[in-house]
């Protein structure tokens, strides 16, 4: 045969291929899956009934209960801002309309804690909404509504995110051929506006349900983490580790582990999904 | 449905030095039964004007207020979905998470429910429709696999499923390769025959819009350039714009003087005033010979040849041309000649065009060249 035989693509080094295939692997290993194997391994170290002793108490059931009903109600108003905030981005044009799809990104760059902060000095007793608030007898801090407001904060710009790019990239003709059959408003949306960015809303739920399952430092500053009240299973994490019960906060640690595999799994099957469809097309 | 513009304009930007200026204040008559083309290079307006017929665009209010009548109703203050058009995309623009079926029914299944046809109306009328477009047995396809020409078509039934007053078409074939265009084409003009209802479609094919058209609206830089029938559009541009999009074009620039053109060593009597002087010719204009004659004198260098169906262009080349000039053969005459690339000979106007500086304010001159 030809000397052609010997040669390869452009950028296919077999030496090179070699090796970043086990750095990856290597650095995968240590750094992802190890400290996965840990957390279990440590949660049932003492085996699987003081796990579930664990799990079961009272203080770790009510921190999962808050953690599920914020988790539950993010959702719903991450999803609705998202939709609208994509909508109104892709399809209108409007003086400031850049400096709102930067804005979008500020839950990104701010760190949490900060974010928490912020929110304690506006809605906190001494703050400045937080006094008018006060004199009529609504509590927003260290209550479950401050935890879901900054959790709502930090996951707001997942589904903007994930809806921006695609919207834009689908255009708009799709609404205005709707139109000129006669659609309104809402059957628009309904029958053609959703279908086609139904993955990339789902995928941005995803996303903010692990954020908002996990969230530790903005809750953390507005919490006051009151055992059996405002305390979310992160939270109630951190307070088992002070107190030396290591294994009572890897139990919560796997639990933590254990959702954010589903939603990794979930996450998955919807690429795979997507892959496929766009497969077809 | 008659279409009548009145006075229409678009702007787009914020009004003052920002803005841009897309369409100038038109009018435009369109008779009940028309096929109508607007023909234009891109940026010329004409899109935009098929979208403000059918409401998808707004046009301007100030300083005058335009009017869109479709008969005697005036539509133009009435909404995309009121307005009983159908509107057929460039890229179809089907819905790609529905069936074929499913798409063409898609206008009759958001209707009010009070006006909806039955279900089993809408299934027959879907039916009919798919038919006539002859795409019944891909009713349960998805638009993606389908091919160019069978999307479009779906396209258009979909547009059609209202029995809408009007039909647009934003440049229904641009995206499908020739063959196909072709054929559908032909198939469209069929339809529009047979159902009679007036469209307008837009197109920067020049020889599509005179092929479809029953009379082509000419546009370029937001003005409409000349409305005619392809027939005397060919023959009688109203200005070098139309004349000059409307096919290949020759120059010859020169001096006149003592009824003599020169340009360098070409020479042809003209009768025309002393002066600088542009006459224009279409391919099929130029003869070619191997003498000169005592009125034209146009030396000139073959460089290449290409035998195009029923002609043969031949491609013309010499220092007094500002551009390469394009003649169009008989094969008859290509074999006469004995043409080769390389060959000196003499180009002959049988006849030529010019269009004076001011085209608003002088006619067309065309003038069978003396020989």
């Amino acid at each position: 045969m030809s000397r052609l035989e010997g040669t390869q693509r452009i950028g296919d080094a077999p030496r090179v291929r070699r090796l970043l295939v086990i750095a990856a692997v290597a650095l995968s290993a240590l750094f992802l899956l190890l400290p996965l194997v840990a957390i279990f391994a440590q949660a049932f170290a003492q085996g699987a009934g003081v796990f579930w002793t664990n799990v079961t108490n009272s203080y770790t059931r009510s921190a999962i209960g808050l953690t599920l009903f914020i988790t539950v109600l993010t959702i719903p108003v991450n999803l609705v801002f998202g939709v609208m905030l994509a909508w109104l981005v892709t399809r209108f044009r409007f003086p400031g309309r850049r400096i709102l799809q930067t804005l979008i990104d500020i839950p990104f760059a701010v760190s949490p804690v900060v974010a928490g902060l912020v929110y304690l000095l506006l809605y906190g007793r001494n703050g400045w909404i937080g006094g008018w608030l006060d004199t009529h007898d609504i509590q927003l801090m260290f209550a479950w509504p401050g935890i879901l407001m900054v959790t709502i904060f930090v996951t707001c710009p997942f589904v903007a995110r994930e809806l921006i790019p695609l919207m834009q990239a689908q255009g708009s003709r799709d609404e205005e051929a709707a139109v000129t059959l006669g659609a309104s408003g809402w059957t628009l949306f309904r029958r053609v506006t959703l279908p086609n960015i139904r993955w990339a809303l789902l995928y941005g739920v995803i996303l903010t349900n692990a954020r908002a399952v996990g969230e530790f430092g903005a809750v953390s500053v507005v919490s006051g983490a009151i055992r059996g009240q405002t305390n979310t299973l992160p939270l109630h994490l951190e307070q088992l580790y002070q107190d030396y019960n290591t294994v009572g906060a890897f139990a919560s640690a796997a639990l933590l582990a254990l959702i954010a595999l589903l939603t990794l799994a979930a996450k998955a099957g919807l690429e795979w999904r997507a892959a496929r469809q766009e497969a077809s097309t | 449905m008659s279409i009548r513009l009145q006075n229409i304009a678009k702007t787009y930007g914020p009004p003052g030095r920002g803005a841009a200026r897309a369409l100038d204040p038109l009018d435009l008559e369109i008779r009940e039964g028309e096929l109508i083309g607007l023909l234009g290079p891109s940026g010329s307006g004409k899109t935009t004007l098929l979208r403000i017929i059918a409401g998808l665009e707004a046009a301007d209010h100030t300083p005058a207020p335009g009017r869109i009548l479709f008969g005697d109703r005036d539509v133009t203050h009435v909404h995309v979905r009121d307005r009983r058009i159908g509107f057929v995309f460039q890229h179809y623009a089907l819905f790609r998470h529905m069936t074929v079926y499913d798409n063409v029914a898609f206008g009759l299944t958001v209707m009010p429910r009070r006006q909806r046809p039955t279900g089993g109306e809408i299934r027959a009328r879907v039916h009919r429709l798919l038919e006539m477009v002859q795409l019944e047995p891909l009713a349960n396809r998805y638009p993606a696999q389908l091919s160019g020409g069978q999307q479009q078509r779906v396209s258009l039934a979909r547009a059609l499923a209202l029995r809408p007053d009007v039909l647009l078409l934003d440049e229904p074939f641009g995206a499908l390769d020739a063959k196909v265009r072709q054929e559908l084409r032909r198939w469209l003009r069929h339809l529009h025959d047979e159902l009679n209802f007036t469209s307008v479609f837009v197109t920067h094919d020049q020889e599509e819009a005179l092929e479809l058209s029953d009379r082509v609206v000419v546009m370029s830089n937001g003005r409409i350039e000349q409305i005619d029938t392809p027939d005397s559009l060919y023959r009688a541009p109203a200005n070098r714009f139309v004349f000059e999009f409307l096919g290949d074009v020759n120059h010859l620039e020169g001096e006149v003087r003592d009824g003599t053109l020169t340009c360098g060593d070409a020479r042809l009597a003209v009768e025309l005033p002393d002066g600088p002087e542009e006459l224009l010719l279409r391919p099929h204009e130029v003869k070619l010979a191997e003498a000169p004659t005592a009125d034209a004198r146009l030396p000139a260098t073959v460089t290449a040849i290409s035998p195009v169906g029923a002609e043969v262009r031949v491609e013309l080349a010499a220092d007094w041309m500002a551009s390469p000039w394009l003649a169009t053969l008989r094969h008859a005459d290509y074999e006469r000649l004995d043409l080769r690339r390389g060959q000196r000979l003499y180009a002959l106007p049988r006849r030529w065009h010019r269009f004076p500086a001011e085209p608003d304010t002088r006619p067309t001159r065309a003038r069978e060249a003396v020989s």
